[in-house]
């Protein structure tokens, strides 16, 4: 099961658990504003070896279609991504 | 038959966590977790992986994961995994997350016992050199001549003066079952053996380098590249120990890359002069003349 952000992020005590014993997966903040430039992927020059997936410390490239994707929500934008790739087919662009 | 980026595990069971941007232990912790799958509980003592794992109420693991006292990963992997059982839970893995301070210094006698008892547990040791996660302090896995904040570089001593302790030979010399080093400059060879280990019964080893691009000042972006190298420059190596056949080398480079160009790429090691390089680069020799000794050539 992958972690995933919840709709509802408890706001009360009343709904936050009595133990520190908590449910696997429960997510509730982003790790997106922690970038200062995004890794884009040039769908055209990339052959889906999925290197980049496999290197990522985060977890966020994936595979949808054919076609390799990232979850920006959670990337931090390391650009370990963009170093693995022998193709050249991710380049980093500064975020505004 | 072999695993590789194909046949990984789609899930991921670590994410959303709050390590560093190019954090090389939490790519150990995801990758091995995607190999172990779901039925996995994991255990991590105080460190990196639990600081930024557990941020109440976030919990980023996809599987059971718990925090453990420092020193007892090995004892509560052994605990967890007597309850599952007694419970007749079958097909599930044990694995523990230490760092390199959780490992060699205050875990190495839970880890001694479980070895000694022979439980079933994976114990993972995702090595950053440092205790990372309390702002960088030496650790008996400190390699010579790293700064930390508790070996400062300066004009008479520059940083650490002791070598790295040898866990896994440390481990291997229990007779264990299973044992190996790995880093996450390689991957593939990682998954291979985390999933060899899943097989094999009784106490499992895996001695995985996770460089820290805060803690040994490297660029976010150089976690794996520097990884590689230190496999190249012969500063680690990668090999398996298996009860009743020993050891075994995974990879040998056919000349080592510069030791200097590794080191000098590190803010941690940038003081080093050159007789500590010779210092390093002799010590690497006499390394790698142990090993083939160890391996009978």
């Amino acid at each position: 099961m992958k972690p995933y952000l919840r709709d509802r992020i408890p706001e009360t005590l009343a709904e936050l658990p009595d133990a520190t014993a908590y449910e696997a997966g429960y997510l509730v903040t982003k790790n997106a504003g922690w970038r200062s430039s995004r890794p884009v992927i040039h769908q055209e020059t990339c052959r889906g070896c999925l290197k980049c997936y496999l290197y990522c410390p985060e977890g966020v490239i994936f595979q949808d279609g054919g076609k390799v994707k990232i979850d920006y929500d959670f990337c931090k934008g390391c650009g370990i991504c963009r170093k693995i790739c022998r193709f050249g087919a991710i380049e980093m662009e500064e975020e505004k | 038959m072999g695993i590789n980026v194909k046949t990984l595990c789609k899930d991921e069971f670590f994410y959303g966590h709050k390590a560093c941007a190019g954090c090389g232990g939490s790519l150990a912790v995801r990758i091995a977790l995607k190999v172990l799958g779901e039925r996995s509980f994991a255990v991590l003592p105080a460190g990196c992986m639990s600081a930024v794992g557990f941020n109440f109420p976030q919990l980023c693991f996809g599987n059971n994961a718990v925090i453990s006292t420092f020193a007892g990963t090995a004892s509560m992997l052994t605990g967890i995994e007597a309850g599952l059982r007694a419970q007749g839970i079958r097909d599930f893995q044990a694995v523990g997350f230490a760092g390199d301070g959780g490992t060699a210094d205050i875990g190495l006698q839970a880890l001694s016992g479980a070895i000694d008892r022979n439980d079933d547990i994976l114990y993972i040791c995702y090595d950053n050199e440092a205790y990372m996660n309390t702002g960088i302090q030496k650790s008996s896995l400190t390699p010579f001549g790293a700064r930390t904040t508790t070996t400062p570089a300066g004009k008479n001593i520059r940083g650490n003066l002791r070598p790295k302790k040898n866990m896994f030979e440390i481990v291997a010399a229990h007779g264990i079952p299973y044992a190996a080093t790995a880093s996450i400059g390689d991957l593939n060879d990682f998954m291979e053996k985390v999933e060899k280990a899943s097989r094999i019964k009784g106490t499992k080893y895996i001695h995985v380098i996770a460089p820290c691009p805060t803690g040994w000042g490297i660029a976010p972006d150089e976690t794996v590249e520097v990884a590689k190298e230190a496999l190249d420059c012969g500063l680690w190596y990668l090999a398996e120990y298996e009860e009743g056949s020993g050891m075994t080398l995974n990879y040998r480079p056919g000349t080592f890359a510069s030791v200097e160009h590794y080191l000098k790429r590190q803010g941690r090691f940038r003081h080093l002069t050159g007789d500590d390089i010779d210092i390093i680069n002799h010590s690497r020799d006499v390394k790698w003349k142990l090993i083939e000794k160890n391996l009978g050539e």
